[in-house]
Order: C-alpha cells, then sequence, then structure tokens
C-alpha cells in the first residue's frame, strides 16, 4: 500500500528535485494574488456600450468567419525563413514506398560502415 | 494448489492466451449484438490488463518471471535449443502496461467512434490480435517468437489501418505499413538465423551468454537495430508512420503508439540483453548512434510536425519528434555504460538518462494517444481532418477542448504533466554528455508546443463557424476514454516520484543488469 509520504514524495533528477505539489500549491497562491489585486481595478466595464467594439484603425470590422487566422498561415515567417531546410524534407518525403525502403538500406549502410565491417 | 494459485502459476501465459481466444471468440459473440460484442471486448481487456497488473506485482516484487510452455525450466536448462518461453522481467512488464493500458482504452473509445461503422466484428477481433501480438512482443524470451509476434502484430495493424477500405488513402497506408513491415520482419528473421546458425539457439539468455561478437554477429546486430528501427519510426525510417497514423481510424492510431513502442522496446532488448555482454567492444558506442538517430528523429519530425495542415498527420509527425526523446535518454546511458572508461558509477546520471527515457515512453503513449483521440473527436464530430477547415469548436465541444489542452500541456512538457518530470531527467542528463544536445531537445520541445498551440488555434479557438453551428460534444464513451488517459498524465505528473520509483527504476535496472536476465541458465531463480 502507499503511503501518502511516498505519494508526495519530491524527485530527485541528479543534480535537482521537483515537486510539482507545491509547484502547484505556488500556482494556486499566485493566482489568488493576481485575482485579489484584479479586484481593486476599474469597474466600469458596461457590456453591449461603444466600449466593448472593436476599433481596428477606422476600418470596418470584417465578417467573424473571415477573420480566423487559417493553420496555414499560422508561423508563416518561421517557415519562410527555414524554406530551403523544408523544402529538402518535404522532397524526402514522397510518399514512395520505394524511397522509403531506400533510407533503411541507407541506414543500414551507413550502421556498417560505423561497425567497420565495410 | 488451490485453483487461484493454478491460475497465478499460469498468468504470464495467460497474459497473451486470453487477448488470442477473445480475438477469436469475437466474431461469435457479434452474432448475439452489437452491445454484447463491445462489452465482451472491453472486458477481455479488462480481465488481461488485470493480468498485466498482478504479474507487474509478482516482477517488482520477486524479480524476473520465466514461463516455459509445455515443460518445466528444468528441461530447458538442460536442453535450451528450442522451446517456447516467456521471460518476463521488470521492462518487459512495464511495456506490458504500457500495452495494455492502450489498448484497453481504446476498446472503450471504439465504441462510439464505430457506433455507425460496419464491419465491427473484424475490427475487434483484429485489436485483440493485435493487443495479443504486442503483448507477445514484449513477454517473450524466445527470438523466433518475437519475430512471431512481430508478424502477428503488423498483419492485424495494417488491416486496420485500412479499415476504411472505401477511402484510398487509408487502403494505401495499410499497404505502405505491411510492405514495411514485412521487410523490417524478413531481416529481424535474417539476423535470427545468423544467430540461430552460430549458436544453435534461439533463446535470448541463452544467446546473450554466447555471443563473442564475432562477425557474424555484428552483421546480425546492425540489421537488428536498423529493421526495429524502421518499425519503431526513427528517422530518417520513419515515412511510414504518418500516412499509418493519419490514416488509420483515431482508435486505433492510439494502439499502434504501443505497437510502434514495442518494437523499440525490441532495440533496447538487443542492445542491453541480447548484446548486452558485449556491448563495450565496438571502439565507438552504439550509444552514440542512438544519439545522434534520436537527435534527426526530434529535428525532423517537429519541423514537418509545424508544416502539417492535416490534424493527424500533425500529431503523428509530432510523435515522431517524441520517439526522439526516448532515443536520446537510453543512447545517453548506453553511451557511459559501454565506455568502460568512465563506467556507471562514476557517471550516475547515464542512468537518470536512462530513466527520463524509460518513463518518456509511458508518458509519449498517453500523450500521444490522448491527442489522437482528440482528434478522432474532431472528426467524428465534424467529418473534417484539415486544420485549415476547422475553427472555433471549444464552443460546442468544451469537454474534449479540456483534453486536448492537458494533451498539448504533456507533450510539449509544461509542469506540472508528466512530460516534463521525463522531459527534465532527459534534459539534464544529456547536458552533462554534451551542452549542445540539451539545447537541441529543449528547442524542439518549444517547437512542439508551438505545433500544438497551431492545432489549438485552427481547431478550438476563433469565431464559431456557421458550418458547424449542429456539431455537439462526442459521445460518452469517447469522454469516458479520454478522461482515462488524461486523469492517467495528470497523476503522473503530480506524483513523478512514485513512478519513477515503483515502476520505471526497476526496468532501468533490468535494462543495465542483463545478468539478472541470464540467471535461470545457471538455475539462479
Amino acid at each position: 500500500m502507499i503511503s501518502i509520504d511516498e505519494l508526495f514524495n519530491t524527485f530527485e533528477t541528479g543534480n535537482g528535485f521537483w515537486n510539482p505539489v507545491l509547484w502547484l500549491i505556488a500556482f494556486v497562491i499566485i493566482f489568488l494574488i493576481i485575482y485579489i489585486i484584479r479586484g481593486f481595478g476599474n469597474n466600469s466595464y458596461k457590456k453591449g456600450t461603444g466600449q466593448t467594439q472593436v476599433f481596428l484603425s477606422g476600418n470596418p470590422e470584417s465578417d467573424f468567419e473571415s477573420m480566423h487566422v487559417k493553420s496555414s498561415n499560422l508561423y508563416w515567417g518561421w517557415t519562410e525563413s527555414l524554406k530551403w531546410i523544408i523544402d529538402a524534407l518535404k522532397s524526402m518525403h514522397n510518399g514512395n514506398l520505394s524511397d522509403y525502403v531506400l533510407w533503411f538500406v541507407i541506414v543500414m549502410g551507413a550502421l556498417f560502415l560505423f561497425v567497420g565491417l565495410i | 494448489m488451490n485453483f487461484i494459485d493454478l491460475i497465478m502459476s499460469h498468468a504470464p501465459a495467460l497474459l497473451v492466451v486470453i487477448p488470442l481466444l477473445g480475438a477469436f471468440l469475437t466474431p461469435l459473440i457479434s452474432k448475439i449484438n452489437d452491445k454484447v460484442r463491445n462489452i465482451f471486448v472491453i472486458g477481455i481487456l479488462g480481465v488481461t490488463a488485470v493480468f498485466v497488473l498482478l504479474v507487474a506485482q509478482q516482477v517488482l516484487d520477486t524479480g524476473t518471471i520465466t514461463y516455459v510452455f509445455g515443460s518445466s525450466l528444468q528441461t530447458v536448462q538442460n536442453n535450451t535449443v528450442i522451446r517456447i518461453l516467456f521471460e518476463i522481467d521488470a521492462l518487459s512488464i512495464f511495456m506490458a502496461l504500457v500495452s495494455i493500458i492502450l489498448a484497453f482504452v481504446a476498446s472503450i473509445y471504439s465504441w462510439g467512434f464505430l457506433e455507425k461503422e460496419t464491419g465491427q466484428d473484424k475490427y475487434y477481433t483484429l485489436l485483440l490480435l493485435m493487443t495479443a501480438g504486442m503483448l507477445g512482443m514484449v513477454l517473450t524470451g524466445d527470438l523466433f517468437n518475437f519475430f512471431v509476434f512481430i508478424e502477428i502484430t503488423s498483419i492485424a495493424s495494417a488491416a486496420l489501418i485500412a479499415f476504411w477500405t472505401n477511402k484510398a488513402k487509408a487502403v494505401e497506408a495499410g499497404f505502405k505499413y505491411i510492405f514495411i513491415s514485412t521487410i523490417g520482419a524478413l531481416f529481424i528473421l535474417f539476423a535470427i538465423a545468423l544467430l540461430y546458425g552460430q549458436y544453435n539457439a534461439l533463446n535470448i539468455a541463452k544467446l546473450a551468454d554466447s555471443i563473442t561478437f564475432t562477425y557474424l554477429d555484428k552483421i546480425a546486430l546492425i540489421i537488428f537495430i536498423s529493421a526495429l528501427a524502421m518499425k519503431g519510426g526513427i528517422v530518417p525510417m520513419h515515412m511510414w508512420l504518418p500516412d499509418a497514423y493519419g490514416r488509420a481510424p483515431a482508435p486505433i492510431s492510439l494502439v499502434l503508439v504501443g505497437a510502434t513502442q514495442a518494437s523499440i522496446y525490441g532495440v533496447f532488448r538487443v542492445l542491453f540483453t541480447l548484446y548486452g555482454n558485449v556491448i563495450h567492444l565496438p571502439k565507438i558506442s552504439f550509444g552514440w548512434i542512438l544519439v545522434l538517430l534520436g537527435l534527426i528523429t526530434m529535428i525532423v519530425g517537429v519541423i514537418m510536425a509545424m508544416i502539417q495542415t492535416d490534424f493527424k498527420r500533425l500529431i503523428a509527425y509530432g510523435a515522431v519528434a517524441e520517439l526522439g526523446y526516448i532515443f536520446l535518454g537510453v543512447g545517453t546511458g548506453l553511451t557511459i555504460i559501454a565506455n568502460p572508461d568512465i563506467g556507471i558509477s562514476s557517471a550516475p546520471f547515464a542512468v537518470e538518462a536512462m530513466k527520463g527515457s524509460i518513463f518518456h515512453i509511458i508518458n509519449d503513449a498517453l500523450d500521444v494517444g490522448l491527442l489522437f483521440m482528440v482528434a478522432g473527436a474532431v472528426y467524428y464530430a465534424t467529418k473534417e481532418t484539415s486544420l485549415n477547415n476547422l475553427g472555433g469548436l471549444a464552443r460546442n465541444m468544451k469537454y474534449t477542448t479540456i483534453f486536448f489542452i492537458i494533451g498539448l500541456l504533456a507533450i510539449s512538457g509544461i509542469p506540472p504533466m508528466n512530460g516534463f518530470a521525463s522531459k527534465l531527467l532527459i534534459y539534464e542528463s544529456t547536458y552533462q554528455l554534451n551542452p549542445i544536445i540539451s539545447i537541441i531537445a529543449i528547442l524542439s520541445s518549444i517547437m512542439l508546443l508551438a505545433v500544438f498551440v497551431k492545432i489549438f488555434q485552427s481547431v478550438f479557438l476563433g469565431p464559431k463557424l456557421k458550418k458547424f453551428d449542429d456539431v455537439k460534444e462526442v459521445p460518452k464513451s469517447m469522454l469516458i476514454a479520454m478522461g482515462i488517459i488524461a486523469s492517467i498524465i495528470i497523476f503522473f505528473g503530480l506524483f513523478p516520484d512514485l513512478i519513477i520509483t515503483n515502476l520505471v527504476e526497476p526496468a532501468v535496472n533490468a535494462l543495465i543488469h542483463p545478468e539478472n536476465y541470464l540467471q535461470w541458465l545457471t538455475g539462479g531463480l
């Protein structure tokens, strides 16, 4: 049977330690402090008035559905800057079964070289 | 001997026999009605899970169990040539636990997920066969038996991947899987033949005791590692994996994670046990090969995941990246263990690295499994898998969204989820080997977070789309299945020390002390 002490043991990682329960308690305390600070904020918010309307530098607001950023457009800058490596990887993943086996042969060949059999 | 003792004495065999018999009974039970069949399958996997837990208790209490089919251990000690036996150490039972959790949860999930599908009798039969194959792979102590169980798993998996036979891409993925699996399995058979030809044995312990690292032994080792790594989805031999995971029904993708990990287990068993006595002989440690493959797997997996727009393919590439962490940790451990100049006693981080890796096996299975189930739930509700066509589903599918967030945090290694504890061990220990490796691992994890945030934004956030006005939350069985995995993730995350001390450490000790696996040869049990 597992004892309570055993359950809440601090996990030693070799060079450090990690106790998620303590971390969680700290997290809850921080959340409560933030919540209390929030209570001191301005409470003049009125739903449905001009306060809550979107202001897009004077431009009309688009249809909600078309405002959703699609998956393909996310991380555009990142994928564009790494285009060279992504293109190389894409050409590797060509869906051709013969190439899948070729990679297996290549790895096996590399291992033979590594062990010094060739 | 009373009945319970009798059953317990045959428990290792029952772990495979129960799902195997269940598989053959399933078509008959299906004749009664679907509900009875579903309860039967869940029951069979539930009973198997209970036996796994009982055997686990026994292994952790008393050490390695050797079960000989149709004979006694003494007979085999005198003549080890050919005899089917299961040798269950802490690593085997750890892997069995992973497999059975996934299969059991998949059976619950399938109830709702497949309620409108035809061919369920075949589906459940194959699911049980696949489970029997996976359990056999991780429990057997015989190499030829290992090959047979690989074949059982592969054939059942391929048929399940191609379950939606009306979809060309599913059939293509099934074909690719069986082709790659057959190539891998045939090479494994060839490697087994090389060892059998030299040592006249198929038993892993007997072979481990005999291997002298001859020229043929080296060839067999390379073939084993390459073929099992291909079946384990290690880059650059991973290309079948996104096809298979992406096209299979979601609960099958979940079980496939277990099947893939059973192959990874094969790599570790070969390196640490079969070649455990001679693994320090190569001038450059095989650990470095695992580290290198692990790094490439992480980087390629995460970059490819970043550019995917299909929900399940994206998760599949994420799963590839996660496999890299497993290889990285064990590779770090092996690099030290196989180096007699350093030695494990002067480099305790090697053991920590392996603990991280082995813990990551179960974490990866749970995290990736949960995400696949969420992808399946979204497909079930919307019939859509393209991330570009999804959006705003958090408004209609609140529970599914919560499960996704749990999966996202866990797979990205965000505290206090389970992935954090295992990745922390891997980061710390690989840093000791080489800080650059650790930095790459951390960067990959950050990128994984970005990848899954992309899914979260694309699928669950944003305005409600008109076409999804009628979308409702998925059936209860699917929510229960996701809930079970999410609960285990949170439990493992909150109490990592408990899991590492009781499950992971014994598994790591089983790996780094191959002599325990060989004990029964000399009557040491």
